[in-house]
């Protein structure tokens, strides 16, 4: 039935293109649109540090609320007259920031501890896979508040809070692909030939499990991100004079019948970003899934 | 005759240690001995025991109870003094060459492991084409990744990393019933080849009598974790003593078609071997 489908369904398309690189893998559309708005969001933080309309800092009362669209300020001022836009590219740096370091620390960290849980035994085994779910169960938001008030209130603790909330759940997905793996001949065959349990973790497990932790550490960019912004809003995130998506939407609650774009374009910009990183993820998955790969062979 | 492998009063059960595993043992009162250079055929059912007896046999599982001796001292004396030893001597070839190959290894890494792991060493590209060679595999093989060979071809290069450290004992699990018809009779040949040329004694786990019939000398028969015959293979199959083994005679001559199959393949061993390259898809 898939033999059939390509000459009945795709007449118009050249055919040429996939005779002449059979082997070459089909970019899912998800990736592509993932990867252009991800690295919108990349380049706009980068741009910041180049370039800004204004000095994100300025104040300037007498521009205070303009409407959008105001030569100048396209996007508007908030009430002390910074430019909104500015702030946006601005807050764009703490978002990414944020997230991607709290991520990749509670990756690296999460994996490790799935790894070591995976490879245990017995009991020892039970324990630490009990305790990571009991990890995964707890609401992050709970964790994250209560070691975020503990902190000095900022980007600090906004990390170290995505770092605890996270740590479970990256251990939750490297355990069941790893225990598949570790189940393989070629693990035995390792042992067989001297290797030991870490260098077979590291060289055998990891390799293999790869795919999904790229597809992993992107779903969790954009929760971090949520994250970051959400606990800017309740105000033990960055704090001023850091500029966040999150505290712009806080300061804009008040004015949101005067001024609802102050509140309508760091939404737009945390909705940008997080769709980005997961519908980058969902490409990921797509595309590095070998089932994925074997099918869209036909 | 002085045993190179000696089993004495061997027996083993999964999860020993753990509550509630006295159910039975999956291996009881194991003994066998396998000559330097000799070969040994074990068969019986699925579930019977087999693999786990050659994963004690090889290191990869310690016994319950009874002794397991290699070159006439103990395997746990030889892996307490550092496993490398025993290991590079005794190695060992599983049954699914897609499942024993890293997929994200080349044949190239695949085959440098061992010797990297036991003797230390990096080998020379020269070593590891020699070792391709040895098994009726091209050099261009080295830089291939296992998706891209077919099934003949990775057993051949899990049987050349089996070989690379020179063990004195290799262990094969069930080497050919995962691949294709036509394959496993160039498998089955090289594996003879190996053992004529090299010297080396042979444990072959499998459930085709056809197979034991012509690779091995002697040959035990298991039944739910026993022995339930043993001796020359010959006699065991010519004319089984035991009801258990007389019933897998019966049923593999019902099913006949496999052993001629490989019968007729076979042809003078070293022979059929010179197509390896190609080895089937």
């Amino acid at each position: 039935m898939a033999e059939a489908l390509p000459p009945s369904t795709a007449p118009g398309a050249a055919p040429g293109a996939a005779a002449a690189a059979p082997a070459r893998r089909h970019l899912p559309p998800s990736l592509v649109i993932g990867a252009v708005l991800v690295a919108l969001v990349v380049g706009v933080a980068l741009l910041s540090y180049v370039w800004t309309p204004h000095d994100p800092a300025r104040i300037n009362v007498r521009a205070r609320l303009a409407p959008v669209g105001t030569p100048g300020y396209i996007l508007g001022t908030d009430r002390v007259g910074r430019d909104m836009l500015t702030q946006i590219i601005v807050g764009a740096r703490t978002s990414l920031y944020v997230s991607i370091v709290a991520t990749l620390v509670a990756l690296v960290l999460g994996t490790a501890l799935g790894l070591a849980t995976a490879a245990s035994e017995g009991a020892r085994q039970s324990v630490m896979a009990r305790a990571i779910d009991v990890g995964v169960a707890i609401p992050g938001i709970l964790i994250a508040l209560v070691l975020a008030t503990a902190l000095e209130p900022g980007n600090t603790a906004s990390i170290i809070a995505i770092i605890f909330w996270f740590i479970p759940i990256a251990a939750r997905v490297t355990i069941g692909p790893a225990r598949q793996i570790l189940a393989l001949d070629y693990v035995e065959a390792a042992y067989a030939y001297g290797r030991s349990r870490a260098y077979i973790l590291w060289r055998h497990v990891l390799p293999n499990i790869s795919p999904i932790l790229i597809v992993q550490a992107s779903i969790m960019f954009a929760a971090g991100i949520l994250v970051e912004a959400s606990l800017s809003f309740l105000g033990i995130g960055a704090q001023p004079p850091v500029a966040s998506w999150g505290r712009l939407l806080k300061e804009a609650q008040p004015m949101i019948d005067v001024a609802p774009g102050l509140m309508v374009f760091p939404g737009l910009a945390i909705m940008v970003a997080v769709l980005g990183f997961n519908i980058l993820g969902d490409g990921l998955r797509a595309w590095l899934d070998p089932r994925q790969i074997t099918q869209a062979g036909h | 005759m002085t045993a190179l492998v000696e089993v004495r009063g061997l027996h083993f059960r999964y999860g020993s240690g753990r509550r509630g595993a006295a159910a039975g043992w999956t291996l009881a009162d194991i003994s066998l001995a396998l000559a330097a250079g000799g070969t040994l055929g074990i068969v019986g059912e699925s579930g019977s025991g087999k693999s786990t007896l050659i994963r004690l046999m090889c290191g990869l599982l310690a016994p319950d109870e009874g002794t397991l001796t290699f070159d006439g001292r103990p395997v746990a004396g030889w892996l307490a003094a550092g496993r490398r030893a025993f290991l590079a001597r005794n190695q060992i070839v599983f049954q699914n060459p897609r499942r024993s190959l890293d997929p994200r290894m080349t044949v190239a890494r695949a085959l440098a492991e061992p010797v990297r792991a036991l003797e230390g060493r990096e080998p020379g590209a020269d070593e590891l084409v020699a070792g391709l060679l040895r098994v009726g595999l091209q050099a261009e093989v080295l830089g291939r990744y296992p998706h891209q060979l077919s099934g003949g071809q990775l057993q051949r290069v899990a049987i050349a990393r089996a070989r690379s450290v020179r063990p004195a004992v290799l262990y094969a699990d069930e080497p050919t019933s995962a691949l294709d018809v036509s394959v496993q009779a160039q498998v089955l040949n090289l594996l003879m080849d190996l053992r004529e040329a090299l010297g080396l004694a042979l444990v072959m786990v499998t459930h085709n009598l056809a197979v034991v019939a012509r690779l091995t000398e002697n040959v035990i028969v298991l039944n739910r974790g026993r022995i339930v015959e043993a001796g020359p293979t010959h006699e065991v199959l010519g004319s089984p003593a035991d009801p258990y083994t007389a019933a897998l005679v019966g049923a593999a001559a019902d099913v006949s078609l496999a052993g001629a199959g490989w019968g007729a393949g076979g042809g003078g061993h070293g022979g059929g071997d010179g197509g390896a390259g190609g080895g089937g898809r």
